[in-house]
């Protein structure tokens, strides 16, 4: 009798949030091989939370987002949106895929499609959405991140900035629930870095579900409702931005704040 | 000079039998060749199971002995009265597909995984992130190897005529037969064959041109 399996099934079953908590992570496990890289992550996002995730490289952070629509499958415990438990790959999965949306590090636009069809297709494709209402959709979220004049282009015929403004505007038009965004500005030169981080602070000011996996730590103290400090695989420290980045508790908090403010 | 001028219609008989076995047996391997490529990279095991089953089969058996297969015993067990022409597609198509496969894999893998990565975070399936997303994509890389199986396919179309299938290649054994010089004969369907070959790659190129524009 497998009775730690039987076990997690159990605790994924009491773990169904009620109320606020609309992304609910319990006694998460994940390893790559022999690399145990989230350890009993515990985390509870409420409605309209703006949750920042800050850590070293390798601490887990961007593993952590991505499970959280099960681009990465866990190991153990239970993670559940909107009450509902993550289902296994499938329909059912896709559905609540839509209800998630994802900004990723290095813009992911579908190459072979205009500005204004990557807004479009998820619209038409999964959500069924007549083409015209789809567009004008589209055009106005184009707009709202400051991209409209280049709908007809190709992704690589814009800036790295502009695409992955163009990203986050293909994200709003599913109308998600919740924003996950892993690394948002990594991978864009500096001077593009705030265009992008303006249009995330809109939607935070707008009320909008946000896990934000970051090095920006002006975002964290100016945006965020909640810091995550996280460290190999574990969460070392919680606390609200003032807290955390004016009187972290953790020795590895301070150690990970020393180093990267004092330039 | 002259086995071509007297025997017109047997060429012309040969060579429209081998375009459209070659045109029905690459519609068939095209077909099932990117379906089976899709079942080859799908989440469900079973289905990929059942993909690298289908490629490791037909590609590792003699044509010839596919031909046997189709020839005698699929008319005898399955479908009684089925005609040559439509086995000798079904075996070749069969047998191509399995090649196409892996170059639309190989096509499959050129695509950064970041695409379908996006695709499923929107809410796509699999097989919409398939069709809509990775394989359009992946359509240039595969244009170049999709040539060099379907010039293939034509020469191997050769098998066919000797499971009664009326064929370019045929025509050389029926010619011969009657007392005609081999080596004139031999050249003229040499031709014919380069005329298909040549019409194939070159479609190929002008896709593969287009292609280019449209990014």
């Amino acid at each position: 009798m497998p009775m730690s399996g039987v076990s997690v099934t159990k605790g994924a079953e009491d773990a169904v949030p009620t109320g606020g908590d609309l992304v609910v992570l319990s006694n998460v496990n994940k390893h790559f091989g022999a690399l145990h890289v989230l350890q009993d992550i515990d985390l509870t996002i409420a409605r309209g939370e703006v949750v920042v995730v800050i850590g070293p490289s390798g601490s887990g952070k961007s593993t952590l987002c991505r499970t959280i629509n099960r681009l990465e499958t866990i190991d153990s415990g239970a993670i559940s949106i909107d009450g509902k438990a993550l289902p296994q790959e499938g329909r059912e999965l896709a559905r609540l895929r839509a209800d998630v949306g994802m900004v990723f590090q290095s813009f992911n636009l579908f190459a072979h499609k205009t500005v204004l069809e990557n807004v479009m297709l998820g619209q038409v494709k999964v959500r069924r959405a007549d083409k015209k209402a789809a567009e004008q959709k589209a055009r106005t979220l184009l707009d709202r991140v400051g991209v409209g004049s280049q709908a007809e282009k190709y992704p690589a015929q814009l800036s790295g900035g502009q695409q992955q403004r163009v990203a986050i505007a293909r994200a709003l038009a599913m109308d998600p629930k919740v924003m996950l965004f892993d690394e948002p500005t990594s991978a864009l030169d500096p001077e593009m870095i705030n265009e992008v981080l303006e249009v995330m602070q809109q939607l935070a000011r707008d009320g909008m579900t946000m896990v934000v996996v970051t090095h920006e730590m002006g975002f964290a103290r100016s945006a965020a409702n909640r810091v995550v400090f996280m460290a190999d695989g574990k969460i070392v420290e919680e606390a609200t931005p003032d807290e955390f980045f004016n009187n972290p508790r953790s020795d590895r908090a301070k150690d990970f704040l020393s180093k990267i403010l004092h330039h | 000079m002259n086995v071509l001028l007297d025997h017109l219609p047997e060429f012309r008989a040969g060579f429209v039998g081998t375009v459209s076995l070659t045109a029905v047996s690459a519609a068939i391997a095209l077909v099932l060749g990117i379906l089976i490529a899709g079942f080859r990279v799908s989440p469900v095991p079973p289905l990929r199971f059942l993909g690298t089953a289908w490629v490791a089969l037909l590609r590792n058996t003699p044509l010839t002995l596919l031909f046997l297969v189709s020839a005698f015993i699929v008319p005898e067990i399955l479908f009684p009265g089925m005609s040559p022409f439509v086995l000798g597609s079904l075996a070749l198509g069969f047998y191509t597909s399995a090649f196409v496969c892996e170059a639309v894999r190989s096509g499959i893998n050129t695509v950064p995984l970041g695409q379908a990565e996006a695709a499923r975070s929107i809410g796509m399936t699999f097989s919409q992130t398939l069709r809509i997303i990775v394989l359009p994509q992946a359509t240039r890389t595969v244009l170049p190897p999709l040539s060099s199986i379907f010039i293939a396919l034509t020469k191997n179309s050769a098998i066919a005529g000797a499971f009664s299938v009326t064929e370019l290649f045929g025509v050389q054994k029926l010619l011969s037969d009657q007392g005609y010089d081999i080596v004139p004969i031999f050249i003229w369907v040499a031709c014919a064959y380069l005329i298909i070959t040549f019409s194939i790659s070159g479609t190929f190129r002008l896709l593969e041109r287009r292609m280019e524009v449209a990014r």
